[in-house]
Formats: structure tokens, C-alpha cells, sequence
């Protein structure tokens, strides 16, 4: 019997709220964190996400006829409460994989996370989690290499690798950057990082800079006889920008350059990921915006999905936080998105704030670039939490040395290598408890780390987390 | 705070040239070569052994002692076949990997014989 046209507004609980629906394998499934306004019942308001994010709109239209909605619609299928937090919910809505374009992290962004999230009926959104099935990942190209690509190419293996973003942020001349990149390479990092918001200003123009950073590589590792990178960034105004850059780069034979890739955009990205690709450079991704979308606990974007979303756009590296160091990041929530970041398979775990199952198949897996106020102290701390497939970066702690760059960059090396030779003796557990003996021990044979761990003995960063885990403060 | 050092470290010297993981420390103890041995081998990686002149060290490719030891887990097997490539060899590094097949790549590399640093 087909349907008839009735003008006017339904409540979206009639079309978009189906408990017993089951979720096909093919199906993108997302789950919400919703903060009605009061009086909102809970079916009504994840069935209005549910809509709102993909065929609904607010009245009835008679080209709703025209197709078949039942098939296209998005459903909210599940609702749970959030422990320990009586004003919201979470949300379980399940898209069939037909809308949306295939290899479009763009597109897919843009039905969860469009209008939605401004929508009146509800106070706050959160976006906690989005299971990809198998059947859309195949359709992204993913990151450039992948980690094992990465280590064959740098020649770097059973450790962790090292790097440090190169300070001051702004101000430095070309020729006066690529001298403390060299500085860093020489005393025994293996990578070097333009810091996010360098591009190409007025006291340091990007070619300037390539060619004087490309110099320090070649010297780096014709004095250590070790294989060295510098992330060059080519975050632009423009795609046909960035691309130029991209090009001088290779031109140059860069092995590694870098993106933003939330403020340069989901397109630039993965356009410059296939690039990547196609051309044999590594790519290392920086999240700056990040913060901005899913600090706050009850709205905006889960980071564990804006990981997800940059490992289907492309890229060999990106940020995670370090627990240990100056930014926010709960420990066992850190964790889980590391796997997602890594691993080919990821099991649900509520423990970590993961929501489903994810399966990427072969698609390569990213390292997690910790950054942001570590220093030899909390090596045997960051070695226990990323292994060693991760990236760690000193910033301050190579560069703050107080015998220079090449020293502080000598004194991580001999402190993760030291941590690694004791894990691979004694077992990852207990690494932490042993950490201080094992880094004085190592200190007898290095001035330079001597040094390092006299200068910070006293610095932490102990500050409450304000994004935790909604299982921590049941 | 103990007085500022020079880090010497030259393209002249060929002492300043590092070979990756481990390159850093002091060499290897016995004893600690044999710990790194077992940790290969409890991960269920498959022991291999390389070697190559100091000073062709930043090449990818070393030469290969025979073939990777495929399903070894004997400790002292495997560091028989690291002597005996440094006796046959006494001025190259000698090299030992774990082969990890899942991974598709090297679980790990280290020098674990350093050879003489001609001047």
C-alpha cells in the first residue's frame, strides 16, 4: 500500500526511533552524547539527532515521497544513560552506508556534525564514537605509509623514535632555525618539527626555510651516519599553495613534511595524504583546534573520532598527548585512542570510552606523537605508556638544556635507549618504579643527561583532567 | 649546576658515527646481550644476524650471516651465531635483529658487536 502525502509536523520519535532495529555490518553507527533542553523526552531527542543528521527535516515534504526513506533514513536504535551524570544520555544511531560519498571524510563530517549540533531541542551534543564498517574504510586511502614504512625508511627500530619542535614559535630567521635544527639532529634526535603556526611570515619565508633545514638534515646525517627528518610544514591559505610547497619539499628530497589538519581542512588533507602517497613522503599530522571540539565533556567532538577521521583522510603521525606532560589527557582514555590510532582491529571497551568495535582491515596504522612539556623524567613513564611505536617529542626538554640543543637532544636519546634496554630485560611492568635508578645509572656514562635530569627534577604538571572518562567519576 | 661541556661530535671524527638503537649507551655487556637475546625470543620474533664495515654502516642493506634463524628460541644457538660472525668478521659491526612476520618489519635492530673505528 503506498504511502500519502500529510502536510504538517510529526514528532520525530514516529519515523527515526526504532529499538528494534539490529545494525548492519554496512551500517556507519554513532554514538551521541545528548543533553536535552528540560522537558524533551529522551526517544524524541535522539531521534531528532538522528534525523537531523541525516534525511529529517523539521515538517513533512511531499518529495519525501518520492523515495524511500525507510531505507535512506538514519535510526536511533539504543539509548543508555552516561554514569554519573543524570542530565544526559547516550544516543545509538545507525546510517546506512549509501549516504555517503565514498573516501569523503568530508562528507560523512558533514551530515554527523552539521546542523545538528545547533539544533534548538537540545542544550549540548557530544559525538563520543563512530564504528566505520569495514565496507567504507576500504573506500579511504588512509595514511601515506603507515608505521612499518616509516621505520624501513628511517631505519629505526625497537625503540620509540625522537623529535622536538623547534622554539621559539615565531621570530627565528631561516638560517638561525635550520642551526638549532642541526643542533638537535647531530646530538642524537631523529626528528625535528616546524611548530604548527610557522608558515610563511614575513621574518621567515618557507623557502628560505626548506632549503636552510635541508642543509642541517644532510650534515646531521653525514657527521651521526644515522637517518634524520625535519616535518616541513606545508599548511597553507590555499590547496594550490600547499601543494607548491609540497612540491619544493620533494624537490629538495625531504623524507617527512606536515599538516594541519583541522584548521587546513578535511580536503586539503586528504588530498595532500594521496599526494603523499603518490610522491613517497611521510606525512605528520598536527591537531591544532583541537581542543576547541572536544575538550568540553558534554558537547562537541570526541577526540577518539577526530583521530578516526584523520586516520581514514591520511596521515603517518599525529598528536595524542602524553598524560605525563602540560596538556590534558586522561590516562586510560589516551590509551584507547592510541589503539585506534594503531591497531588493525580495536574491541569496544567502556573502560577507555571506546563505543564499538573498529575494524580498519590493512589500512596502516599512524604513530602517536606525544609533545607538549616532557622531559627525561618522564621517559620511563612515557615508554610504558606508548611502547615503542609511538613518537615522542621534547620540545622544551632538548632545547631548555642548559648546555644547548645538541646536548639536551643527547641526553632523551641515552635516557629512552636506557629505559628500552631495561624493558626489554626486565619487563614493561615496574619500568616506572625503576625508572629513576635506571636514569641515574645511565647519567654515570652521560654528562649530558646528568645535566638534564638536575635542571628539571622539580617540574610536573599535576592539574585535575577536565575531559574525563564518564566511568571515572561514577 | 655542573659547568656547561662541548658537545664533540664532527664529520672529521669517524667516532662520532652512531648505529641506531642502543648506539647511545655504553656497549653491550655479555650478560646484557644475552637479555636482549631472550627478549627476541619471548616475543616470538625470528633471530637474524647482520654485519658490515664501520664505515658503509648507514647503508640499509649489511651483509646477511647466513640466513634468519626462523623458529630459533635457544639463547645460546643464537649467540654462537653472533661469535662466530665476529670472529669470521672481528672489524665490522655485528648486528642483531628480531624479525617480526605480523608486523611485516624488524621488532628490533642492535649493534651488539661494535667494530674498530678506523681514524
Amino acid at each position: 500500500m503506498a504511502k500519502t502525502y500529510q502536510a504538517g509536523v510529526k514528532e520525530y520519535r514516529e519515523t527515526y526511533w526504532m529499538p528494534e532495529y539490529t545494525p548492519k555490518d554496512t551500517d556507519i553507527l554513532a554514538c551521541f552524547k545528548i543533553t536535552p533542553q528540560p522537558g524533551v523526552p529522551r526517544e524524541e531527542a535522539a531521534a531528532a539527532v538522528a534525523a537531523e543528521s541525516s534525511t529529517g527535516t523539521w515538517t513533512t515534504v511531499w518529495t519525501d515521497l518520492l523515495t524511500d526513506l525507510d531505507y535512506y533514513k538514519g535510526r536511533a536504535y539504543a539509548i543508555e544513560d552516561v554514569p554519573g551524570d543524570d542530565e544526559c544520555f547516550y544516543a545509538f544511531v545507525a546510517y546506512p552506508i549509501d549516504l555517503f560519498e565514498e573516501g569523503s571524510v568530508v562528507n560523512v563530517f558533514t551530515s554527523l556534525v552539521g546542523n545538528v549540533f545547533g539544533f534548538k531541542a537540545l542544550r549540548a551534543l557530544r559525538l563520543e564514537d563512530v564504528r566505520f564498517p569495514i565496507a567504507y574504510v576500504m573506500t579511504c586511502n588512509g595514511p601515506p605509509h603507515g608505521i612499518q614504512v616509516e621505520r624501513d625508511k628511517f631505519n629505526k627500530y625497537g625503540r620509540a623514535l625522537l623529535g622536538c619542535t623547534i622554539k621559539p614559535k615565531l621570530g627565528l630567521s631561516a638560517k638561525n632555525y635550520g642551526r638549532a635544527v642541526y643542533e638537535c639532529l647531530r646530538g642524537g634526535l631523529d626528528l625535528t618539527k616546524d611548530d604548527e603556526n610557522i608558515n610563511s611570515q614575513p621574518f621567515m619565508r618557507w623557502r628560505n626555510r626548506f632549503e636552510f633545514v635541508m642543509e642541517a638534515i644532510h650534515k646531521a646525517e653525514r657527521e651521526t651516519g644515522e637517518r634524520k627528518g625535519h616535518y616541513l610544514n606545508v599548511t597553507a591559505p590555499t590547496p594550490e599553495e600547499m601543494y607548491k610547497r609540497a612540491e619544493f619539499a620533494k624537490e629538495l628530497g625531504a623524507p617527512i613534511i606536515m599538516h594541519d589538519y583541522l584548521t587546513g581542512g578535511f580536503c586539503a588533507n586528504t588530498g595532500l595524504a594521496q599526494w603523499c602517497r603518490n610522491n613517497g613522503i611521510l606525512l605528520h599530522i598536527h591537531r591544532a583546534m583541537h581542543a576547541v571540539l572536544d575538550r568540553h565533556p558534554r558537547h562537541g567532538i570526541h577526540f577518539r573520532v577526530l583521530a578516526k577521521a584523520l586516520r581514514l583522510s591520511g596521515g603517518d603521525h599525529l598528536h595524542s598527548g602524553t598524560v605525563v606532560g602540560k596538556l590534558e589527557g586522561d590516562r586510560e582514555a589516551t590509551l584507547g585512542w592510541i589503539d585506534i590510532m594503531r591497531d588493525s582491529f580495536i574491541k569496544e571497551d567502556r573502560n577507555r570510552g571506546i563505543f564499538f568495535d573498529q575494524d580498519w582491515g590493512s589500512m596502516p596504522g599512524i604513530f602517536p606523537v606525544a609533545s607538549g612539556g616532557i622531559h627525561v623524567w618522564h621517559m620511563p613513564a612515557l615508554v610504558t605508556i606508548f611502547g615503542d611505536d609511538a613518537c615522542l617529542q621534547f620540545g622544551g626538554g632538548t632545547l631548555g638544556h642548559p648546555w644547548g640543543n645538541a646536548a639536551g637532544a643527547a641526553a632523551n636519546r641515552v635516557a629512552l635507549e636506557a629505559c628500552v634496554e631495561d624493558r626489554n630485560k626486565n619487563g614493561a611492568e615496574g619500568l616506572e618504579k625503576r625508572g629513576g635508578d635506571v636514569l641515574r645509572a645511565a647519567a654515570k656514562n652521560s654528562p649530558e643527561l646528568a645535566a638534564a635530569m638536575e635542571t628539571w627534577k622539580e617540574i610536573k604538571f599535576e592539574f585535575d583532567t577536565v575531559d574525563k572518562l564518564d566511568i571515572a567519576h561514577k | 649546576m655542573s659547568e656547561m661541556q662541548d658537545y664533540a661530535s664532527r664529520l672529521s671524527d669517524p667516532a662520532s658515527r652512531k648505529f641506531e638503537t642502543f648506539s647511545y649507551l655504553p656497549e653491550l655487556s655479555p650478560e646484557a646481550i644475552r637479555a636482549q637475546v631472550q627478549y627476541i625470543c619471548d616475543k616470538g620474533w625470528n633471530p637474524a644476524i647482520e654485519h658490515v664495515e664501520p664505515e658503509n654502516a648507514f647503508d640499509h642493506y649489511w651483509y646477511m650471516w647466513k640466513l634468519p634463524m626462523f623458529g630459533e628460541t635457544d639463547v645460546d644457538r643464537i649467540l654462537g651465531e653472533a661469535e662466530a660472525c665476529h670472529k669470521a668478521n672481528p672489524n665490522h659491526h655485528v648486528r642483531l635483529i628480531g624479525y617480526d612476520n605480523y608486523a611485516q618489519s624488524q621488532g628490533t635492530a642492535m649493534v651488539i658487536y661494535r667494530g674498530p673505528i678506523k681514524v
